[in-house]
């Protein structure tokens, strides 16, 4: 079995755009999914990913490069013809046909004897816990029902790579929470390559093996969804995954992989990446969770500063503090609240006087 | 409400009702039931009837001649033929204005609906002046050294079609957008995705899911083509009889109104039962999606 369930290399794709110009939608992208991964394609809106994903399901032509599927490229091969299955935002399901028809309709295509048909449908039906639903008709399931049934139909065709894009975006949040997971299970169980398209970071963290960040048609960062997480590599996949502090400052001295950071006359030890030079102009992104709020200077800490804190928000699991290290610095924090009420040195409005801290390794230089 | 003021409702939904209904009464129903009437009397000598009127079924029962049959049942065929091209036409067209940017959509369709405009008369002897001996198609090909002489293009069963199709293209084509217009293509995605090539995917897919648009496409094409007069009178030269062309000549030269009159009412009941047909088929199509 070959390493690669779906490799793009260096694919580009453009559109003609709606005033004559060219739009780059897809641009020079290169990226390797792993044979049975869970892989995301996480990006805002026009970063790229739904269109990367047709043009492996083979709705779109790729203008340069070459989308391969198991090593076998794809060239021109029309959607019909690639051992791929999607299933679709809106699901897409066939209202003239029932449950059962809808599902056997990729079975019916491949020519697969009628006699196996029937079996087949049942089982996926089974898979996605939709029972004897056979009959029905798709305006009567709920959306989580169609949704499954979208999956059901396409798995049941038993795809080398599953292809979803946003298949959950049109459910309700506990329904998508409950969704993911299932998702998740579902592909553990059938050790099928999916490749996930979403705009959101939550639902590509809780269920990816791997996460490609794109923005403006190209892929800013590949990694599993801690290292993407703790280790962006970029300002602008910091920025889109939860939320960051930046701090805009110099650098001091290097030395290793640790750098001193010099801003508005604090000095900031922090992880940085290779090639960091003296002098240079960088951002320091620091995750406001990492960030320790105590009314006495910590022993054990090396970043230290003492602060007041601008504002607290209390919501519920955390609070949210704004805390003022120096007349141009100012962080965001937040604290897990595991006694009752917050820390009882913070209690009050405003004005507290605390000391932030954190450890060198939370804190990342981005030069990017 | 109270009472008054119900009866009062009443009033004004009756004074609402009253010029359509009484207009529908008097010049719709009422001559349809003199037809009725007529269709069962004895003929009078010099056209009319016989006064007082003799009942008879002989009208009916002389319609089931082999040489009336065979004009009733060519005026069928031709009506399908015609129906037939303006649908295999007419779908092609419809999807075609379907999937242009919005603000060409409604110019196209404005195309579509220009000849509606002029009047059908002129419009069929403009299409007589085309296909004459001297019109211009036969001056384009001889010009073009293509045939030595003109070819008949008029005056037979195919100036027949070829006006029919002219005229009821655009009624196949408007029911037929309709149904395209709503139809998701999304779907025909999602059936490429699953291994249908385009022609499956079309005939399992979007055919099935536009077919109420087809459907009402073929009544609204059908209907009036079996029964044209203008068409095949002009276009045909009095070469080509249907159903509506041996009306005419009952009610002029034949003289013979009540015989006249049963075969409106024959062809009246051939398109009451294919429109009810319709209905229960469509009815049932529409309860499926």
């Amino acid at each position: 079995m070959p390493e690669f369930a779906v490799e793009l290399r260096n694919v580009s794709k453009r559109f003609p755009g709606p005033s004559g110009e060219e739009v780059v939608a897809v641009n020079h992208v290169t990226m390797q999914i792993r044979d049975g991964e869970f892989f995301s394609m996480l990006g805002p809106s026009g970063c790229g990913k739904t269109t990367s994903l047709r043009m492996i399901a083979g709705f779109e032509m790729p203008t340069n490069g070459e989308v391969f599927i198991h090593d076998r490229p794809m060239g021109q091969t029309p959607p019909y013809r690639r051992p791929v299955n999607t299933v679709f935002q809106n699901y897409a399901l066939f209202p003239h046909m029932a449950i059962g028809e809808n599902v056997a309709f990729g079975l019916e295509m491949k020519g697969v004897p009628r006699a196996e048909i029937g079996p087949r449908v049942k089982q996926a039906l089974e898979m996605v816990r939709l029972p004897g639903y056979e009959k029905r008709r798709p305006k009567q399931l709920s959306g989580g029902q169609q949704q499954r049934v979208a999956l059901a139909r396409a798995l049941v065709n038993r795809p080398e790579v599953l292809l979803l894009d946003e298949p959950l975006g049109a459910l309700d949040l506990k329904l998508r929470k409950e969704m993911q997971l299932e998702l998740k299970t579902l592909q553990r169980e059938v050790g099928i390559t999916f490749i996930y398209v979403t705009h959101d970071q939550e639902e590509a963290l809780t269920m990816s093996d791997r996460i490609a960040v794109m923005s403006q048609g190209v892929v800013r960062q590949v990694g599993a969804a801690a290292e993407i997480y703790e280790e962006p590599n970029s300002r602008f996949v910091a920025d889109f995954i939860g939320e960051t502090n930046f701090i805009d400052g110099t650098v001091r001295a290097v030395n290793g992989g640790e750098v001193e950071f010099e801003v508005g006359g604090l000095t900031i030890i922090a992880h940085a990446p290779a090639g960091v030079t003296h002098g240079q102009k960088a951002t320091l992104a620091v995750r406001p969770e990492r960030i320790r709020l105590t009314p006495a200077r910590p022993a054990d800490t090396v970043n230290a500063f003492a602060g007041e804190v601008r504002e607290s928000i209390y919501l519920g699991t955390d609070t949210r503090y704004f805390v003022q290290l120096a007349p141009t610095v100012s962080v965001r924090v937040r604290q897990q609240n595991v006694v009752p009420v917050g820390m009882p040195a913070l209690e009050g409005p405003t004005g507290v006087q605390v000391w932030a801290s954190w450890t060198s390794d939370s804190a990342q230089v981005l030069v990017e | 409400m109270t009472e008054t003021a119900r009866r009062g409702s009443r009033w004004q939904l009756g004074g609402l009702l009253a010029p359509g209904a009484g207009w529908l009464l008097l010049f719709f129903n009422l001559p349809l039931v003199i037809v009725l009437f007529i269709s069962f009397v004895e003929r009078g000598r010099a056209g009319s009837i016989k006064w007082p009127p003799v009942f008879t079924l002989e009208n009916y029962i002389d319609f089931f001649d082999a040489l009336y049959l065979g004009i009733f049942a060519n005026s069928v065929r031709i009506a399908f033929i015609v129906t037939a091209i303006c649908l295999l036409f007419g779908y092609p067209l419809a999807y075609f204005i379907s999937q242009r940017h919005p603000r060409w959509r409604d110019a196209l369709l404005l195309l579509v609906m220009i000849p509606f405009w002029t009047n059908f008369l002129v419009r069929t002897y403009a299409l007589k002046q085309v296909l004459g001996a001297e019109g211009l198609i036969n001056s384009l090909l001889i010009g073009a050294g293509l045939i030595p002489g003109p070819l008949d293009l008029l005056f037979n069963e195919f100036a027949v079609i070829v006006g029919l199709v002219y005229g009821y293209l655009p009624f196949a084509v408007l029911p037929m957008y309709a149904s395209i217009e709503k139809f998701d293509f999304a779907l025909m995605e999602a059936a490429s995705d699953l291994g249908a090539n385009q022609a499956r995917a079309f005939l399992r897919v979007m055919l099935p899911m536009t077919l109420p648009g087809v459907i009402a496409a073929f009544v609204l094409t059908f209907v009036p083509v079996v029964g044209a007069f203008i068409t095949p009178d002009i276009m045909g030269g009095g070469k080509v009889e249907m159903i509506a062309t041996l009306i005419n000549r009952q009610f002029g030269v034949a003289r013979n109104w009540p015989f006249g009159s049963a075969i409106s009412l024959v062809l009246m009941l051939l398109v009451l039962i294919g429109v009810i047909a319709q209905f229960r088929f469509g009815g049932e199509e529409r309860r499926t999606l």
